[in-house]
């Protein structure tokens, strides 16, 4: 039986840190840095990459489009 | 010349035949006294039939003039006509336009002042017109045309001197212009453009880069260097496009400086004092931006030349450019009705001789 | 599977369109008005219009809209953004003009010009951000203010009796014959998001088809402004703006379809 597996990027000098999001993330797949970028925002990040299935509702509610997502069914 | 049609007509209607045989994409206007009829005229005529161009009348000044910085932007000949307290509305849509660097075609018909003022004709929206009138560093290449003929000849003109300079081109007319009726030769009509400048945002072509047009700019250095580039502007229609007419100016001991309707009044007081042997010029500038300062100079640098004396339908707006042309090197007098009030050619006549103790 | 095995170009799902320029958005962090200029973009991109596009950027948080886009924008003045894309519509019939307006450009200003352009029914889209307030010269009232929200000219509240009360436009704005389509959204889930899409495609398809005017109203936050966090804000919004503002058609293929006995 096939799973879906998915994987985002985040674009970490544009993200502005507004978490929407982390909060969106039905999966709980993201988190914020600890690290700063060169604006001075926490940027959003996998924390908990194996539960993210890529349905693409971060990518869509990011407001400056810094998500891309990535979705590959993986034969069990 | 080649058999141009030959109409009697009133300076709004030729406004409107002109606007269509000019190859105008389209006019966005609203109502206003003493300048309706170009509107009335371009629907009675159904322009829009004849050339395909637009003709709407917006719910106000405001809208128009912003229509037509739409229209502007796209690169097609988009005009208004409009009077003082339209004009007044226009103002900021005008500054839009000109930071912009848009090329768009303004008619001022104009009438007595300030407020809701009267009906009649006036030439005191002169400082609002030359000096810019909205706010910002910018300037409207101006066309002062004294005769229905001057009125339809500028239409197709001023919209080819504001593709020229990428800037509004204002044809300040006034009420009596306006209303009168003249027998003109029609303007030879030219088909609407086809092909649009590459600055204009009218759908980016495959391959090209996409445009974008702004009069923003939120960085002073930057924004210093656009204001230096519409001064560049300026500074070629300074050179380039002065435009003036002398009349019997050869011999003249005093000249009178006039334009729009009082220059053809003043040309009638000319006569009257020519036929008493009194040696009186006029000079008439076209164009009111750029003024004729050099020209001016010239005759105040005349020996022969005693004074002048500007005569317009104002408390005196012109005079203070006439004045900066002659650098005090000859007096200048002043007449001038106000409020709508046209004065007869007699009472320039003896203006003058007042002013001058002539005898 | 390692994460980096997912992580390949023809596994990829979703990014932003093409069709955003590289420019940042100026957009405080978690704004609504980021996720719009993005779904507008992915709209045109799919229907494949973007060599036919003209956008007409307002003043207000997004009058640097030109800055984001591949495709022409013109700057409007202060709420004419509707007499200008009927300026550019009357010449280029065949062109797809949209405008986008915050709540001070279209509902203040601009009522005029919105109000006359929807009246005539120029084929054009209206995309409107309603978001209660002033955000880009630092958060004053706005028509759409709810009664009893603080802003920066009211800091005790909107007290209807001297300032007059939340003005609902887009009811109005759907009785006019020349609109066609009026519809309500919002931006703060990803359901929301792709209804608004779906409502923009058939807002641009209404303009292909000559139809009229469309109006699509987006209901969207200001956490600077309002002094929340984005997901405060958010939250808010839902508990407050959508009261007022409540989201759905209004009209669709020229039929109104709110109820118009509902309070307003």
């Amino acid at each position: 039986m096939a799973k879906i597996r998915g994987a985002v990027t985040v674009d970490n000098e544009r993200c502005k840190g507004c978490e929407l999001c982390v909060f969106t993330c039905d999966k709980q797949v993201l988190g914020m840095s600890t690290a700063v970028n060169s604006k001075g925002y926490h940027y959003a990040y996998m924390a908990n990459p194996d539960a993210c299935i890529g349905c693409t509702n971060c990518g869509i509610i990011c407001p400056d489009g810094v998500i891309s997502v990535y979705r590959v069914k993986v034969e069990e | 010349m080649e058999e141009r049609e030959m109409r009697l007509m009133k300076g709004n209607e030729a406004i409107a035949e002109a606007a269509i045989r000019a190859g105008a994409d389209a006019f966005y206007g609203y109502p206003i006294t003493p300048q309706t009829e170009v509107m009335e005229y371009l629907m009675e005529t159904d322009a829009t039939a004849r050339t395909g161009m637009a003709v709407l009348q917006a719910e106000s000044e405001v809208s128009a003039i912003n229509m037509v910085y739409g229209g502007a932007s796209t690169g097609h000949r988009v005009m208004t006509s409009s009077s003082s307290p339209g004009i007044s509305l226009m103002s900021e849509g005008i500054s839009f336009i000109a930071g912009a660097e848009l090329p768009c075609l303004l008619i001022n018909v104009s009438r007595g002042g300030p407020g809701l003022g009267t009906i009649q004709p006036s030439q005191a929206d002169y400082f609002q017109t030359v000096k810019g009138g909205g706010h910002g560093d910018y300037k409207l290449l101006t066309l002062a045309p004294s005769s229905v003929q001057e009125l339809a000849d500028f239409i197709s003109l001023g919209f080819d001197l504001a593709f020229k300079y990428r800037n509004p081109t204002m044809i300040l007319a006034d009420g009596a212009l306006g209303q009168m009726m003249e027998k003109i030769y029609l303007p030879t009509p030219r088909p609407r453009m086809t092909e649009y400048p590459d600055w204009a945002t009218n759908g980016t072509p495959e391959g090209k880069e996409r445009r974008f047009i702004t009069s923003l700019n939120l960085l002073p250095q930057e924004h210093e260097l656009v204001n230096i580039r519409l001064q560049k502007k300026y500074r070629e229609m300074e050179k380039n496009e002065v435009r003036y007419e002398m009349i019997q100016c050869d011999d003249a001991d005093y000249i009178i400086v006039a334009f729009g309707i009082i220059a053809r009044i003043a040309q009638k007081s000319i006569e009257l004092a020519r036929a008493k042997g009194h040696k009186i010029g006029l000079f008439r500038p076209i164009t009111l931006y750029p003024f004729p300062y050099d020209q001016i100079r010239e005759l105040a640098d005349n020996s022969r030349v005693k004074g002048f004396m500007s005569v317009e339908l104002s408390a005196g707006q012109m005079i203070e450019d006439i004045r900066l042309a002659v650098e005090g090197r000859k007096p200048v007098g002043f007449f001038g009705r106000l409020g709508g009030m046209v004065p007869t050619p007699e009472e320039i006549e003896n203006a003058l001789y007042e002013y001058f103790n002539i005898k | 599977m390692e994460v980096n095995d997912i992580i390949k170009p023809e596994n990829l799902v979703y990014q932003k369109s093409r069709l955003m320029a590289e420019k940042q958005f100026n957009f405080c962090p978690g704004c609504g008005h980021g996720v719009v200029v993005r779904t507008i973009a992915e709209v045109i991109e799919e229907m494949g219009i973007e060599h036919d596009v003209i956008g007409i950027s307002p003043v207000g948080c997004s009058v640097f809209l030109y800055d984001f886009y591949k495709f022409d924008v013109v700057e409007a003045a202060h709420g004419r953004a509707c007499a200008v894309a009927t300026g550019i519509k009357r010449v280029q019939p065949d062109k797809f003009v949209f405008t986008y307006q915050g709540d001070g450009d279209l509902a203040a200003i601009g009522t005029g010009e919105t109000m006359h352009a929807c009246n005539r029914g120029e084929n054009i889209v209206i995309v409107f951000i309603n978001n209660g307030i002033y955000g880009m010269t630092g958060g004053q009232m706005a028509p759409t203010t709810l009664e009893g929200m603080k802003t920066t000219t009211c800091p005790r509240g909107r007290d209807v009796k001297t300032m007059g009360y939340p003005l609902n436009i887009t009811p109005l704005l759907a009785q006019l014959d020349g609109v066609c389509y009026v519809t309500r959204h919002s931006v703060h889930t990803p359901a929301n998001v792709r209804k608004l899409k779906k409502a923009l495609r058939q807002a641009f398809e209404n303009q292909r088809d000559k139809k009229g005017t469309s109006i699509v109203e987006v209901v969207s936050n200001c956490n600077s402004g309002w002094g929340l966090t984005p997901k405060q804000a958010n939250d808010w919004m839902v508990e407050n703006m959508f009261k007022k503002y409540p989201l759905g058609d209004m009209k669709v293929d020229g039929k109104l379809v709110m109820d118009m006995n509902a309070p307003r």
